[in-house]
C-alpha cells in the first residue's frame, strides 16, 4: 500500500522550485486563509490549490487516493458545522481545512525530504547564535514526514490483519497492535539512528 | 580487534550474559545460539547500543561505554527490520543521509549515494520509494547506508532473517566479500560455510567456540 503524501518524482515547476521556498510559500498560505474570511475569496485559493496538481503533473491515481480521504472527512466537518452554526461558517472552515490539506500533500508530493532539511537548516542557521540547533531541527523536520509514511503503513497493515481475524468493529483490535507496533518502530528507529551517528553530535 | 573482556550483563534481576570473554580477531565471525541465549545483547555492546553491567568491551582499543561516538564511527551495524533503518523516503537521500556531517556538497553526497547504490544491485534506484522496494532490496539499501560511512566493522543482527532463501545467500555472500570485519549473529547455519569462526552462545555462555563445522556440529547437539 502506499502512504499518502509521499514524494512522487518529477520535473514540473513544483518540483523544480527551491524547497525552502516552497516551504515558505506554505507557510504564508497558513497564515493567509486564518486572517481571511470571505468563502468567495477562499474559493479562489482551493482553486488555485487544485490547479497546483496538473501543473505538478500528480498522478490520476493520486488525486484520486487524495479525494476519496477528503470528501468523507470534509462531508463530515461540512454537515456538523452547518447544523451547529451554519451554511457560511460551514462553508468557511471546510475550504480552510481543503486549502491547508491540499497545499501540504502538493508539498510533500513535490519536494524531497533532503532538500527540505537542507533548506531549513540553512534557514535557521543565524539562529545558532541564540544555541538553536539547525542540524537537529532540520531532522526532526525530516523525521516528522517520515514517521506520518510509517504510522499510516502501520496502521494500515493492521486494519489489514484486524480484517483477516474479521474483527472489524473492535477498537482493541485496531488500537492495541497498533500502539505496540508504533512503539516498537519508535524503539528501532532510535537504535538505528544512533546507529549512523544521529544521537551524539 | 574487538576484545570482550569477563562480559557480564543483566537486565534488572535477570543475567543476560556471564563472563563472556573473546579476542575476534578473524575477518568474518558468526553469532548463533538459542532465542534468548544473549547474541544481540552481546553484538549491540560492540558499538555502544548496549553497555555491559560487568566487564569491558573494546574495539581496537577503544571503550564504546566510554566512547561511544568514537567507536560507532567505525563500526557499522544492520538490523533484522529494514523498515525501521530507512528513515528517508527515496533511496538515494537514504544513503546520502548518511554522509550528512561529512561536511561533503550535495553534489557529491549524491554522486556517493548513487555509486553506493550501483554497486550492489540498486542501480537507477535513487529516486524510488524506499518503502516500495522488495525486502531483499530494502535491506541491501541498508547495507548501502551503512557502507557509504566506510566503516572498519560491520555488525549485522539477523540481517536475513525477513529475506527469501536466494536474497539469504545473495545476501551473505556479499558480506563475506566485503573488506570490513564481520560480525554477524543469525540463524540462518547453513550460510555460515565460508565464515572464519562461529561462536554458539548458550544462556549467556560461550558454549562453543570454533570453526564453522564443529561449531555448528556442538550446537546441533547442543539443541537436540
Ligand atoms: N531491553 C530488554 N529489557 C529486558 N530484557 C531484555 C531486553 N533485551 C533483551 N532482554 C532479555 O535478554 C535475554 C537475551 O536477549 P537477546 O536479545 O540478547 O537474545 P538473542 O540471542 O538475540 O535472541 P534471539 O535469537 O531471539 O534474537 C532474553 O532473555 C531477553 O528476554
Ligand atoms: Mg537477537
Amino acid at each position: 500500500m502506499t502512504p499518502l503524501g509521499l514524494y512522487q518524482p518529477g520535473t514540473s515547476v513544483l518540483h523544480r522550485a527551491a524547497a525552502g521556498h516552497k516551504f515558505l510559500a506554505l507557510l504564508a498560505l497558513a497564515v493567509l486563509i486564518f486572517v481571511v474570511h470571505s468563502p468567495v475569496w477562499l474559493g479562489v485559493t482551493a482553486l488555485a490549490v487544485t490547479l497546483g496538481y496538473p501543473v505538478a503533473r500528480v498522478s490520476p491515481r493520486r488525486c484520486l487516493q487524495l479525494v476519496r480521504l477528503l470528501v468523507p472527512v470534509l462531508g463530515l466537518v461540512f454537515a456538523a458545522q452547518w447544523w451547529l452554526v451554519g451554511f457560511d461558517s460551514a462553508a468557511v472552515v471546510c475550504l480552510r481545512l481543503l486549502v491547508t490539506l491540499g497545499a501540504a500533500n502538493l508539498f510533500t508530493l513535490t519536494t524531497r525530504v533532503d532538500d527540505l532539511v537542507t533548506a531549513v537548516e540553512r534557514g535557521l542557521r543565524p539562529t545558532r547564535r541564540f544555541g538553536v540547533r539547525p542540524e537537529r531541527l532540520g531532522l526532526l523536520v525530516g523525521l516528522t514526514l517520515q514517521a506520518v509514511a510509517a504510522l499510516s503503513m502501520i496502521a494500515g497493515q493492521t486494519r489489514e490483519a484486524q480484517r483477516a481475524r474479521s474483527a472489524e468493529r473492535s477498537l482493541p483490535a485496531f488500537a492495541v497492535p497498533f500502539l505496540i507496533r508504533t512503539l516498537r518502530h519508535a524503539d528501532e528507529l532510535g537504535e538505528a539512528l544512533a546507529a549512523r551517528g544521529v544521537d551524539d553530535d | 580487534m574487538i576484545e570482550f573482556e569477563g562480559i557480564g550483563h543483566r537486565y534488572g534481576e535477570h543475567a543476560v550474559l556471564d563472563d563472556v570473554t573473546l579476542r575476534l580477531t578473524e575477518q568474518r565471525v558468526a553469532f548463533v545460539g538459542a532465542n534468548g541465549s544473549g547474541k544481540s545483547t552481546l553484538a549491540r555492546m560492540i558499538n555502544g547500543l548496549v553497555h555491559p553491567t560487568g566487564g569491558r568491551v573494546l574495539v581496537d582499543g577503544v571503550d564504546p561505554a566510554r566512547q561511544g561516538r568514537a567507536v560507532r564511527n567505525r563500526v557499522g551495524f544492520v538490523f533484522t527490520n529494514p523498515d525501521s533503518q530507512i528513515v528517508m523516503p527515496t533511496a538515494g537521500e537514504d544513503v546520502a543521509f548518511s554522509l550528512r556531517k561529512k561536511g561533503l556538497s550535495r553534489a557529491e553526497r549524491e554522486r556517493r549515494a548513487s555509486g553506493m547504490l550501483a554497486r550492489y544491485g540498486l542501480a537507477g534506484y535513487e529516486e524510488h520509494p524506499a518503502h516500495q522496494l522488495s525486502g531483499g532490496q530494502k535491506q541491501l539499501l541498508a547495507l548501502c547506508s551503512m557502507l557509504v560511512l566506510e566503516p572498519d566493522v560491520l555488525v549485522c543482527d539477523e540481517p536475513t532473517t525477513l529475506l527469501d532463501l536466494r536474497n539469504k545467500r545473495r545476501f551473505v555472500e556479499l558480506l563475506e566479500q566485503l573488506p570490513q570485519q564481520i560480525v554477524l549473529v543469525t540463524h540462518d547455519l547453513d550460510l555460515l560455510g565460508n565464515f572464519d569462526r562461529v561462536v554458539v552462545l548458550d544462556e549467556g555462555r560461550v558454549a562453543a567456540d570454533d570453526l564453522p563445522e564443529p561449531a555448528l556440529e556442538h550446537y546441533r547437539k547442543l539443541i537436540s
